[in-house]
């Protein structure tokens, strides 16, 4: 029996607001505990909500960008349930007027395939506090993430592999970064996804029970736990067994999925209108006006990199991938860089340096301007290109300015015929044999004296120039 | 429609709430006179009604994303049973899936 | 101080021509309540330190004349937050609690100078109608202290009938500031929803509580709500128009004005006594040259379980907060988080309480929200619109404010379905967001009876000129409880 898997995700992703959803208390990541909180993030007796426009409209501008139809007359619901990162013990949400629906994005697969991924609806709501679990007996409750504002976004049943799982989760984390509307950054869990998952045998028209797994944030385990999870569903279903609607959790050390309950009906978490928030209503101008402030998306930069700029179309999906990389490149090239010279070092060195120090790019020194500067040392050969290995080690470490430290350090590229040509005569006065050599037609002779002559400059010498004079003077001698 | 002893159990776990079982009966009573009363309603068309609720004047209120700085959290903590750096304190969590 | 024989302005009088200073008016008053609320029971918090501070400083700086409440005593209900001053709402879940925040309210009165001498008593979280449901004391009718005062605000009414004070806050949503007020002869407002801000009102169902004063006079009650009135950032449900001077206009002229009387407002269960007063008044409101017209409400009837449903829904999700976790009551030797939850809200809330959070958690769970909850907006709807049509043609609502004088402590509490039955009248008001007075319309046995108007939204300007003339035409807010065999 050949299977279909049917996967669903739902993303919830934290929005940079300055101020938290409903109270003007900050968002701040990694505070003190308890120290970006107020009476309205703890639920004290008699406080009101406060809804944040920005929120709001942070999630408008990622709808919009999710291709969704804007809801136009919204409200907001509670949703009811006791925990103690949850100080209200509701949430408030939008369950009735999500503020986005019926959008899509489009994933493109390993092979090259490009396939559309329906997005069933998009709301705002509140991130809850943090629970530490001390395994002494005791939880210990922060609130400082309470009423973060985040946007929940639910996919239709359209994702049919874990590899299409991971291409979504991975387009939708660019789309979210490119709207500016959040970092999305993994390690600070302010992307965390609930994906479900079910197989039924090819042709069925029914769906197949669903299990399910929450709050995965690394898009690694997503892609291994739906692998895992599709294989076992398979398996139970060929032996003749059922699945249990269940959630189950990724275990990284086995790579499997285990049993953390099963579901007993759905939970009751009895949604009703909030009472303490006004309806809203949003006009076409206000959609405008949002639309308008949408920063330029992944595929129009990538475009735009080809076209004006004369990269290649691999290279330009490369420096599209993360908003912080595109953002850079952009910025180094309106500073007077090369575009083609600007994409080689970011996709060539910076990347590598990334790579290797398990970094990003706002965590190093490295700034655009001098990154140009040092690009535009290399084409007006006042450095080598070895020369700038040693700058760019410098630049990525310290905030320290190129083209001074160049010219302090000595190491400005010589170039100049005058003071090289002396040297040059001097060290084929000393080689007599190199030059015997080179007559007979030995090249490797040629790279000798060049050796010699780099010696003799400590490396500063211009490569072009010395092998012009140098090529120039063995003629005549 | 009469409710059960069950229904009024359940409804009072959704609520964190026990009942002795004499309090069970008499709250299963009561919430049934209540509902009782409740079925008044079915005889009221409400075909293409809308629903109201909020009777305020105010809409499209919103507040500018502009950040205050926290309460001081000695403050919030003065009335807090237990409390431990800066935390509050509670009894560990048994059952972890009520998570929302 | 006898508060029995004098009212704002001239007390206002008084304090400006240094007849008498805030720090004596301040001493009597807490001696009077100390003396008075021994049988009355009003009382749970005094504010003595605090509010005698406030007094010597009002006497150093001088009252201003133009601020007829500068320096004047007031009592607060105890779901009002009050930073530093204990705040239970009458409940055992937050018999310790003192909150780190003033209401806006209590911000707004002490921007007026009036002075909060303390916390009155009434049913836990607001959930009554006699005050006997606080978890702390039994509140005493003012004129006959076998009664209850009614409620929840029966602390608020009793304070100020028996010559405590001469106002008071309460909240309403039900008819928990006008019932009282009618039980106990006084005047007593529920404002429109989103006149008063509710930042700081510890919330029993959202889309109807409202503030409001309780007062021996409607202009002293007019007062009070001036101060009280306005928008708040902070509650966004708050309205902004334009808050007009409500004792503007109290002129006793009503002559023009469209009075209408609903008919189900005089159906069975209310008592005859109380029907013969409020027709009484009725011809009281002719000779002043109203007219009075007969109208129907049709679906007033629906008003209870419409309110039960939604109240109930809303306070369910409301008092969800009161978790044993952050503040308030936590139970003993408990042993995991379900026991933290459980056993702090089954041995924190009484148990009227507990009878509204488990039939708002039902109305509102998967398998009934459609039947009950939804329903109940929707006829929530009807109710709004039988109101709206009224009000296109009449200024104002008259009725009865409740079917009866109040009742003896002990009498209906074990019958809540008589219990709902008495806020029949008063419930509508709230569901439609409506402002309401109840103001004193005739005694029987020697209880006051209290009569109710309604405006349309925003109207309360109309209220009170009807009122004021009313009361000006009738003498039942001079007459005066016995207190423990004086008065």
């Amino acid at each position: 029996m050949n299977f279909e898997t049917t996967i669903g995700l739902e993303v919830h992703i934290e929005m940079k607001t300055n101020s938290k959803a409903y109270s003007p208390a900050p968002v701040v990541y990694g505070a003190e505990p308890n120290t970006n909180t107020n009476v309205i993030d703890w639920g004290y007796p008699g406080v009101l909500p406060q809804l944040n426009k920005g929120a709001l409209e942070y999630g408008m501008r990622a709808a919009l960008a999710l291709n969704c139809e804007i809801a136009r007359d919204i409200h907001f619901d509670r949703k009811n349930y006791f925990y103690p990162d949850n100080p209200k013990a509701y949430q408030i949400t939008q369950a009735q007027t999500p503020i986005g629906h019926d959008g899509w994005l489009e994933i493109e697969l390993e092979d090259g395939t490009k396939k559309k991924i329906g997005i069933e609806e998009m709301h705002v709501e509140e991130d809850a506090g943090k629970n530490t679990h001390a395994g002494d007996g005791y939880s210990y409750v922060d609130l400082n993430r309470q009423g973060t504002p985040l946007i929940e976004i639910v996919s239709k049943p359209d994702i049919a592999s874990p590899e299409e799982a991971y291409a979504y989760l991975t387009r939708l984390r660019q789309i979210i970064q490119f709207t500016g509307v959040s970092d999305v950054k993994m390690e600070e869990g302010s992307m965390r996804a609930d994906v479900n998952i079910s197989v039924r045998p090819i042709g069925s028209t029914k769906f197949g029970t669903k299990t399910e797994m929450k709050n995965l944030n690394s898009f690694e385990h997503v892609k291994k736990g739906l692998e895992y999870e599709a294989k076992r569903q398979e398996r139970v279903l060929m032996a003749g067994g059922e699945i249990q609607q269940e959630t189950r959790r990724f275990d990284e050390p086995s790579g499997e999925t285990i049993l953390m309950r099963v579901k007993e009906g759905k939970s009751d978490y009895r949604y009703f209108p909030e009472p303490d928030l006004p309806p809203i209503h949003i006009s076409d101008e206000w959609v405008a006006q949002v639309k308008g402030s949408i920063p330029e998306m992944p595929d129009v930069r990538r475009k735009r990199y080809v076209n004006d700029w004369g990269i290649t179309e691999y290279d330009a999906g490369v420096l599209t991938q993360t908003k912080e990389m595109s953002d850079f490149y952009e910025a180094t090239v309106a500073a007077g860089a090369d575009a083609k010279l600007a994409a080689n070092w970011l996709m060539g060195e910076v990347s590598a340096y990334l790579n290797a120090q398990k970094v990003e790019l706002g965590q190093t020194a490295l700034t655009p301007e001098h990154l140009a500067t040092m690009i535009k040392l290399i084409q007006d050969e006042t450095i080598s290109s070895k020369i700038a290995k040693k700058v760019f080690k410098e630049i990525i470490k310290n905030d320290t300015e190129p083209k001074a430290w160049v010219e302090e350090k000595g190491m400005v590229q010589l170039s100049d015929p005058a003071k090289l040509q002396p040297i040059i005569d001097e060290v084929l006065d000393n080689n007599a044999q190199s030059i015997e050599d080179f007559k007979n037609g030995k090249d490797r002779a040629v790279g000798f004296l060049v050796g010699n002559i780099m010696k003799q400059t400590h490396g500063k010498a211009n490569p072009k120039v010395v092998n012009k004079l140098l090529m120039a003077s063995l003629k005549e001698r | 429609m009469a409710i059960s002893a069950n229904e009024v159990k359940h409804v009072a776990s959704l609520a964190k709430l026990e009942f002795s079982d004499a309090e069970l009966q008499k709250f299963t009573g009561q919430m049934d006179q209540i509902i009782n009363m409740v079925q008044q309603l079915s005889e009221v068309d409400t075909t293409d009604v809308p629903v109201t609720t909020t009777v305020t004047d105010a809409f499209n209120v919103m507040r500018e994303d502009i950040a205050v700085k926290g309460t001081d959290r000695e403050l919030l903590m003065e009335n807090v049973p237990e409390r431990k750096d800066g935390f509050i304190k509670v009894p560990a969590i048994i059952d972890e899936s009520e998570e929302g | 101080m006898d508060y029995f024989t004098t009212d704002l302005t001239s007390l206002h009088e008084k304090l400006v021509n240094k007849d008498l200073s805030v720090e004596e008016l301040t001493k009597e008053t807490f001696k009077t309540i100390k003396d008075r609320d021994q049988q009355i029971a009003a009382f749970l918090a005094l504010n003595e330190e605090a509010a005698l501070k406030q007094a010597k400083e009002l006497d150093q700086n001088g009252i201003d004349p133009a601020n007829v409440l500068a320096g004047i005593p007031i009592a607060i209900k105890d779901n009002i937050v009050t930073k530093g001053l204990r705040t239970t709402a009458a409940s055992k879940m937050l018999e310790n609690f003192d909150p780190i925040y003033d209401a806006t309210v209590m911000e707004k009165l002490a921007a007026a100078q009036m002075i909060n001498v303390g916390k009155v008593n009434m049913d836990e979280f607001a959930m009554g109608g006699s005050t006997e449901s606080s978890a702390f004391k039994v509140t005493k009718n003012a004129w006959d202290q076998t009664k209850v005062p009614g409620g929840s605000s029966g602390g608020s009414a009793a304070a100020v009938a028996s010559g405590q004070v001469l106002a008071a806050l309460g909240s309403d949503t039900g008819g928990s500031i006008r019932q009282p007020a009618a039980y106990n002869g006084i005047v007593g407002v529920k404002p429109t929803y989103g006149r008063v801000s509710r930042y700081g009102l510890i919330a029993f169902a959202s889309s109807l509580d409202q503030i409001g004063p309780l007062t021996r006079t409607v202009k002293d009650n007019a007062y009070v709500l001036n101060a009280i009135s306005g928008h708040d950032s902070r509650d966004f449900t708050s309205s902004d128009r334009e808050v007009p001077d409500f004792t503007q206009g109290l002129d006793g002229d009503i002559k023009g004005m469209k009075i209408a009387v609903p008919k189900e407002y005089f159906g069975e269960g209310v008592a005859k006594d109380v029907k013969e007063a409020i027709k009484k008044a009725i011809k009281t409101f002719e000779s002043l040259g109203a007219t009075v017209d007969e109208v129907s409400l049709p679906h007033s009837k629906y008003g209870v379980p419409v309110y039960y449903i939604i109240a109930s829904s809303e306070a369910s999700s409301n008092l969800q907060r009161f978790d044993g976790i952050r503040y308030g009551f936590r139970a003993q030797d408990v042993k995991n988080l379900e026991d933290v939850y459980v056993r702090s809200r089954s041995e924190g809330f009484g148990d009227e309480v507990k009878r509204r959070i488990m039939l708002g958690t039902f109305s509102l769970s998967a398998g009934t929200y459609d039947a009950f909850f939804k329903k109940a907006a929707q006829v929530r709807t009807l109710i709004c619109q039988d109101f709206a049509q009224v009000f296109n043609d009449y200024d104002l609502i008259l009725g009865p404010t409740a079917p009866t004088t109040a009742y003896g402590i002990g009498d209906e509490i074990n019958d809540p379905i008589t219990m709902y039955m008495n806020d029949i009248l008063t419930i509508p008001v709230n569901l439609a967001g409506l402002p309401g007075m109840s103001l004193p319309a005739g005694f029987s046995n020697g209880l006051p009876i209290g009569m109710q108007l309604i405006a349309p939204q925003f109207r309360e300007d109309t209220m009170y000129k009807a009122g004021y003339a009313f009361e000006q035409a009738t003498d039942f807010h001079k007459q005066v409880p016995t207190i423990g065999g004086q008065n």
